[in-house]
């Protein structure tokens, strides 16, 4: 895993969006910190899972990563190069992204064939009719019937939506795709076809994924790495079995303990108490302090940094009190 | 076991549709005891929020709803509308999916919680209703309930919003709470906390808990006993270990065997293949086009819920062999 080429990676990235305030009419200016010097690389044909709960900014990482957030600070490097304007004409077609909600990422109007085309012809890849066989060979890759084509999106059901989404991500014939929750929409019988086809592909074309997902249990099935993020901040970076085995993090712990399982049932007392803090006043030191159960002065005070869990050297976790 | 609280017998709900009757549930038959949760599992259209609705005589405008829903000796189908407002609220309370939709945005918390009670209780003020409302805050582990009470709905959190329909749904002390999907809007470690507190209000105040969700896992969790829909039928109904150890309708097989296992690693999932049918579709066994096991026989008559062992019914012409 290790030893493969670096394809894209993170360093010390930033994002913020300023609210307004403290200008002309004066009020506290308002600053919502929704990533925090975040630093991780993804390999070339890894996945790494992005996990984290509503407002730890695990989206906007990935919209970072595929180009629709500039970052505050920091630096986004793909195959070596620091990525700026120019960089990023060329990096754009090997950097795609799946949405969520398959409702809401095609455009209604447009037939299927258009739809998986559209990031070639926005690109001027190839001539009209090469850009047609290139659909009709990816709706059969993603599972779909060759008369999907001509069909518009509203005749399918979720499941055939997100197969279509991805089908247009494949058509540049990306390097890595960032998918941002692309089960969540979707049906429980569902979610494993979709699933199996994104390890499918992934053997196929020797694909990259960044997984950005809440679901602890599908990112044990697909992912080589985890990245856990709470408030902004990267807690825990380790590969799938030593974090599954061994959380090191204690929001980590709190988080797989807090997974319902099948046929197990759940000892009484959650895992953490409390709620995540906004975004907008994260707490000084750790950011995790106030629902720790470990949390003592100098988690209060100092922001730990991320550092080789003892004795496991591939397993990073943000922490002064890691196990 | 205790007598049932809740008896439900054959009930179906319908929905006119070109000329006809779409019949969007049909044939469930259950009943629920005081202190018990039952969980009721299925996918998007399978009928478990219509069911629910049926509960609180809240199916909407066309619909029409048949069979018998006995509470507590008594048969809700059919009742006035003055009659079901007496008993929702009071001896049925319901909490939804996503709180925003469930409270009143331009309302204080505190107000609307007062609210059921005001209706409800005889001789309860306004005043004295908003004191009680503070201490149902409290019991449902929100900090500073006193604030909180004064506060929007757009205030708390998605966490804190849930507790507070909760609250709300607590007020009048029901004997039977209906929760669709209370927990899925919201984040695990906040699912954790919210299960939690609902366990411990069954313990404190008996009452039976009807929990709807499409989460099989977290389901498992929280139910004594489950039962299992898929478009418009219950097709396996048993208490939760049973369910687990040996599924015996193929859906329910097909179900927990697609769910990815945190503990456990495979290279391929197994998929139940295609997508739940549309509605009416005609004689024989709904599943019958995506299950494995199904012949002639299945797509000409439908299954009966058949009791294979103690409390574990199931619908299928298969599940024995």
């Amino acid at each position: 895993m290790s030893a493969a080429a670096e394809l894209v990676a993170l360093d010390r990235i930033s994002v913020q969006f300023d609210l307004g305030g403290g200008g002309f009419l004066g009020g506290r200016r308002r600053v919502l910190r929704a990533a925090q010097d975040v630093s991780f690389s993804i390999a070339e044909g890894e996945t790494l899972g992005l996990v984290g709960e509503s407002g730890s900014g695990k989206s906007t990482l990935g919209n970072v990563v595929a180009g629709l957030q500039p970052p505050s600070a920091g630096t986004l490097r793909f195959r070596g190069r620091a990525m700026d304007a120019a960089t990023w004409r060329e990096a754009r077609r090997s950097i795609q992204i799946v949405f969520q909600d398959p409702f809401g990422a095609l455009d209604p109007r447009m037939p299927v064939s258009d739809i998986i085309a559209e990031p070639l012809r926005i690109r001027c890849i190839g001539s009209t009719a090469g850009r047609r066989a290139r659909a009709a060979e990816l709706v059969e890759q993603v599972g779909l019937p060759r008369d999907a084509l001509n069909r518009y999106p509203h005749e399918f059901s979720g499941g055939q939506r997100q197969r279509i989404a991805i089908a247009r991500a494949l058509a540049p014939a990306p390097a890595l795709i960032v998918a941002d929750e692309p089960l969540s929409a979707l049906d429980v019988s569902i979610q494993s076809q979709i699933l199996n086809l994104m390890k499918d592909l992934q053997e196929a074309h020797g694909l990259a994924f960044l997984f950005i997902t809440h679901d602890l249990a599908v990112v044990n099935h697909l992912v080589d790495r985890v990245a856990v993020l709470y408030l902004g901040r990267l807690v825990e970076l380790a590969p799938r079995a030593e974090l599954f085995a061994r959380p090191s993090h204690p929001y980590t712990q709190a988080l797989l303990a807090s997974v319902p399982r099948i046929g197990v049932r759940r000892h009484r007392r959650p895992a953490i108490s409390g709620e995540m803090p906004s975004p907008l006043a994260p707490p000084p030191g750790c950011v995790f302090h106030p629902r720790c159960p470990k949390a003592q002065d100098a988690c209060r005070h100092d922001v730990p940094a991320l550092a080789p869990a003892p004795g496991r050297p591939a397993q990073l976790a943000a922490c002064h009190f890691k196990d | 076991m205790t007598a049932p609280l809740l008896e439900v017998t054959d009930l179906g709900v319908s929905f006119p549709h070109a000329g006809g009757r779409h019949r969007v549930v049909a044939g469930i038959s259950y009943a629920l005891a005081p202190g018990r949760t039952l969980g009721v599992v299925g996918e998007s259209g399978c009928g478990k929020s219509v069911t629910a609705l049926a509960l609180v005589g809240l199916v909407p405008a066309p619909g029409h709803v048949e069979g018998s829903i006995r509470f507590d000796g008594r048969e809700l189908v059919g009742q006035s509308h003055a009659a079901w407002r007496a008993l929702r609220g009071a001896d049925i309370a319901m909490v939804f999916q996503e709180p925003m939709t469930a409270l009143n945005p331009v309302m204080t918390i505190g107000r609307q919680i007062a609210e059921s009670l005001v209706l409800h209780r005889d001789g309860m003020g306004w005043r004295e209703g908003e004191r009680e409302a503070v201490g149902l805050l409290e019991a449902v582990g929100i900090n500073a309930p006193r604030d909180r009470a004064r506060a929007y709905p757009h205030q708390l959190s998605g966490g804190m919003r849930q507790r507070a329909v909760i609250a709300m749904a607590l007020a009048c002390g029901p004997r039977l709470l209906v929760a669709d999907e209370p927990t899925t809007a919201l984040d695990v470690t906040i699912q954790a906390q919210i299960l939690d507190l609902l366990q411990d209000l069954q313990d404190r105040t008996g009452m039976a808990i009807q929990f709807i969700s499409h989460n099989l896992a977290v389901v498992s969790a929280i139910a004594h006993d489950i039962i299992v829909m898929y478009a418009g039928r219950i097709v396996e109904r048993a208490p939760v270990e049973a369910l687990f150890a040996h599924p015996l309708h193929p859906y329910t097989q097909g179900l927990i065997a697609t769910l990815p296992d945190p503990d456990h690693r495979v290279a391929r999932l197994p998929v139940i293949p295609g997508s739940v049918p549309d509605l009416d579709t005609g004689g024989g066994c709904r599943f019958a086009d995506r299950c494995p096991r199904a012949d002639a026989a299945c797509r000409i008559a439908e299954p009966a819920l058949v009791e294979m062992a103690p409390g574990h019914l199931v619908a299928c012409f298969k599940a024995g062999a």
